[in-house]
């Protein structure tokens, strides 16, 4: 059977106990999506080849917590994303979202013009311009181009020689255009920990495309990308990720959703990936994490993002915390922040994308001394966009208490 | 830096044992699938409600319905043990602050005015007591489906209380100022938070009270701030007010759910959901290792000195029948008792008959472990709890979570004490 039909044959497992939608923070805030076992299980019994019943289908922002919390292994939120890639096969894909789905392309465009991309991005005629034209809301967060990448960065980098062991670091496209200050941090904490960080070259996993239902050109990156790190993974290595919603989509999403379950590259792959949360805590779990930790004095709200969670592994962020000292961690028990990768950034879903956020957001202002911790960068922006309180990645605050600032 | 202890389920069970082994000091790991029962059922703790005849003294009963059902759970928890952690309970859930003793039931109606018995129950469902008769007024929600509090009313007052007593019931239709077509029972509980809408159904209500009528409302008062909820409503009402449990989502149960597994947290527990126990490990009669499936293509070990079993039992597929009639246990492949014989009869036509599968289950000693057939303890160091444990029938006693608590609480109290 292929992974599209055991994925789909699933909906006969839902005994409609409504647990889905008690979780679900999209159907919480807004009647346009009636919730996941509606538009999941229910409804897929009656879409065709000609159709779907349900255009709310596309409310659906594909955060995935509804497959997390199904206890009985319904795979609601896969059945959701190949249904609405199908939907949009049929109504045509709106450029919008052909742009905003591809990072990669964008930071290969925007990295070298940095200063003038970064003007435009943060002109507010340009954005007003951006909303009328593609639809992208004009409040919605918005990365800036960081000038150098990180691979240029790891490749003048030169390797730790006194490593007894290696690590492979699969960064992403937002470490590498955006981000790459948490790329470097990540490297430092591995390398604090004996480790020489080996940075294959890399490009986008391809799950914005997929959550924009743009399947064929999902399968091309992720199939891409999984040969490239195949051979590291084959020779035993492990891979470690900071994003932690691409690490999900190499570990498990491209596998389900973009039916590549027999594709052995991305099945080994998966096997050898970690979050690097999880990944340090099973070392210190094995006793050879360092924890020489300086006391970092601060109150820091934690956000697991939704697709966190899916990695069913549980907070390994909030255990590495409790080695800091001085380091008081508030724990959101918010679903979601609403912004779900690019869901949040378009127009018509941005009111809902912040009113799903808004309770954390209220818990990140009352709880946050300095700066807010989150393991997904889209899920950061949107958190700092939203209450002005910056958001770091959690092995920033890793880094910062090895004194390796 | 493995845990001590592995609890495999997120119902109450799981969460008991869970929360008591974090809070005696025993590292401990709660992995399951997703949510249980706590999200469907109302929250009651009914210990035994028919034997088959109507219990109004769970105490009293126990005992005798023990001795008759050797297979039966309840014979091998006390009464003490399942007042001990209804005690337990009372303590670890504020939010819901459990009244009521094993020594007699409470009967509370149900959304269709059918009157249950139950032990224990959440403070703002016990004005709903039916025993000493009264007069009663339930009020519906516009958008609330499956809450038809004319239905509930008029059943209620046809029903035949052991008491003797007439209970007068009827009904309120409330028109809410939204427009949307289907709210939850959620959704309701989340409004209900917001003192304004509190003062939009205050303010509909009250010119249509009569004197002396309690006030029942579907479970809608309210999810984290649901005690100051329902006080204040009942406050400006002027009378008491009570929940009756409604069609899932159980808004009671979440909030039961949430105060366990903040307490579990806060204990230093780790919580994992979305990821299945697969199978696991074992060496000399002791479990080493369960095998966890997280989103990762690779099978995580996890080790631990003990391992509580609390997935549940057909109705969460932890304990299933394959397609040539076996009857299979999920993740330590443990044999099931209860299973007709070869050949018998599995089942019977109608489905409220007494089915000859219903009791099949996990069969366990003492110490609530698992045995086989002949009594011999499959593993020394696992323990089983909650809708797993055969020989009951839970929707016929009225005893799910009564049984699920007290096995979670006893299955915890039998690891610490083997570890001090």
């Amino acid at each position: 059977m292929d992974t599209m039909e055991w994925v789909r044959g699933s909906l006969d497992h839902c005994v409609k106990c409504t647990i889905c939608e008690t979780f679900c923070p999209v159907s919480n805030v807004t009647p346009l999506f009636p919730g996941p076992k509606y538009v999941g299980p229910q409804l897929e019994r009656f879409r065709t080849d000609d159709g779907s019943p349900d255009a709310s289908l596309d409310y659906c922002s594909g955060c995935g917590i509804c497959t997390t919390v199904c206890p009985q292994g319904v795979k609601i939120a896969e059945i959701n994303s190949q249904a609405r890639a199908k939907m949009k096969a049929r109504r045509g894909v709106p450029l919008r979202d052909r742009i905003i789905a591809r990072p990669s392309a964008m930071g290969k465009v925007g990295t070298p013009l940095a200063p003038i991309a970064n003007w435009f991005l943060k002109n507010r005629a340009f954005r007003w311009l951006v909303e009328r034209t593609l639809r992208v809301h004009r409040k919605a967060p918005m990365p800036l181009f960081a000038g150098r990448t990180f691979q240029s960065w790891a490749r003048r980098h030169p390797p730790l020689t006194t490593a007894t062991k290696a690590v492979v670091y699969f960064h992403g496209c937002s470490a590498n255009h955006f981000e790459p200050g948490v790329a470097q941090m990540a490297v430092a904490v591995l390398e604090h920990n004996g480790y020489r960080v080996i940075v294959p070259r890399q490009d986008c996993c391809g799950l914005p495309l997929q959550s924009n239902g743009l399947f064929d050109d999902a399968r091309r990156y992720v199939r891409k990308l999984a040969r490239n790190l195949e051979p590291y993974a084959r020779r035993g290595y492990d891979i470690v990720a900071t994003s932690t919603s691409c690490g999900l989509m190499l570990k498990r999403e491209a596998r389900e959703i973009l039916d590549l379950e027999d594709d052995e590259d991305l099945r080994t792959v998966s096997a050898h990936m970690f979050d690097i949360c999880e990944f340090l805590l099973n070392l210190h779990e094995r006793g050879e994490l360092r924890t020489d930790f300086r006391p970092l004095e601060m109150r820091v709200p934690y956000h697991a993002p939704c697709q966190q969670r899916g990695h069913g592994i549980g907070k390994p962020a909030l255990e590495l915390f409790d080695l800091i000292p001085g380091l008081e961690v508030v724990d959101s028990d918010v679903e979601c922040c609403g912004v779900a990768g690019t869901y949040g950034l378009k127009t018509e879903k941005y009111d809902i994308a912040m009113e799903v956020g808004a309770p954390l957001f209220r818990q990140v202002t009352e709880v946050a001394t300095d700066v807010a911790a989150c393991d997904s960068e889209t899920c950061r922006w949107q958190i700092t966009k939203a209450t002005g309180v910056p958001s770091v990645h959690p092995v920033e605050l890793l880094y910062r208490a090895y004194g390796l600032a | 830096m493995s845990p001590d202890a592995v609890v495999i389920g997120a119902g109450l069970a799981g969460l008991t044992a869970g929360v008591r082994l974090a809070e005696a000091g025993v590292r401990t790991t709660l992995v399951a699938k997703g949510p249980g029962a706590t999200h469907l059922a109302p929250a009651t703790i009914d210990v035994l409600g028919y034997a088959p005849d109507l219990v109004e003294r769970p105490a009293a009963a126990l005992p005798s319905f023990a001795e008759e059902r050797p297979d039966h759970p309840y014979a091998r928890l006390s009464p003490e043990t399942v007042a001990a952690s209804a005690d337990w309970l009372r303590e670890h859930v504020p939010t819901l602050a459990y009244v009521g003793t094993i020594e007699e039931n409470l009967l509370l109606p149900t959304a269709v005015g059918v009157p249950k018995p139950s032990a224990f129950v959440p403070e703002a469902m016990a004005a709903g007591d039916l025993r000493s008769g009264g007069r009663f007024v339930f009020a519906g929600l516009r958008a609330l489906k499956d809450f038809y509090p004319a239905y509930l009313a008029d059943n209620l007052s046809q029903a035949k209380l052991p008491t003797g007593v007439t209970v007068e019931a009827r009904a309120v239709h409330l028109t809410d100022p939204g427009t949307e077509a289907d709210v939850s029972p959620l959704g309701y509980a989340r409004m209900f938070e917001d003192p304004e809408f509190r003062t939009v159904v205050a303010a509909e209500l009250l010119p249509r009270l009569e004197p002396g009528e309690s006030v029942g409302f579907p479970t809608v008062l309210g999810l984290k701030e649901h005690r100051a909820t329902w006080l204040e409503l009942q406050e400006r009402l002027g009378r008491p007010a009570f929940e009756v449990p409604t069609l899932p989502p159980s808004v009671a149960g979440i909030r039961l759910f949430h105060d366990l597994r903040d307490a579990f947290v806060r204990a230093g527990g780790r919580f994992v959901i979305g990821s299945t126990a697969v199978g696991a490990g074992s060496k000399g009669g002791v479990v080493e290792h369960v095998v966890i499936q997280t989103a990762a293509a690779r099978p995580t070990p996890v080790e631990a000195r003990w391992f509580v079993l609390a997935t549940g039992g057909f109705a969460e597929g932890a304990i299933f029948l394959d397609s040539y009639g076996e009857v299979h246990e999920s993740v330590f492949g443990l044999a099931v008792s209860g299973v007709p014989a070869a050949g018998e009869p599995r089942f019977v036509p109608r489905y409220f008959d007494d089915q000859p599968m219903a009791r099949a289950g996990i069969a366990v000693d003492e110490r609530l472990r698992p045995v086989d057939a002949e009594g011999n303890v499959a593993f020394d160091n696992l323990f089983a709890a909650g809708a797993a444990l055969g020989g009951a029938e839970p929707w016929r006693e009225l005893s799910g979570n009564g049984l699920a608590l007290a096995s979670g609480f006893a299955v915890a109290s039998g690891i610490v004490e083997g570890a001090s």
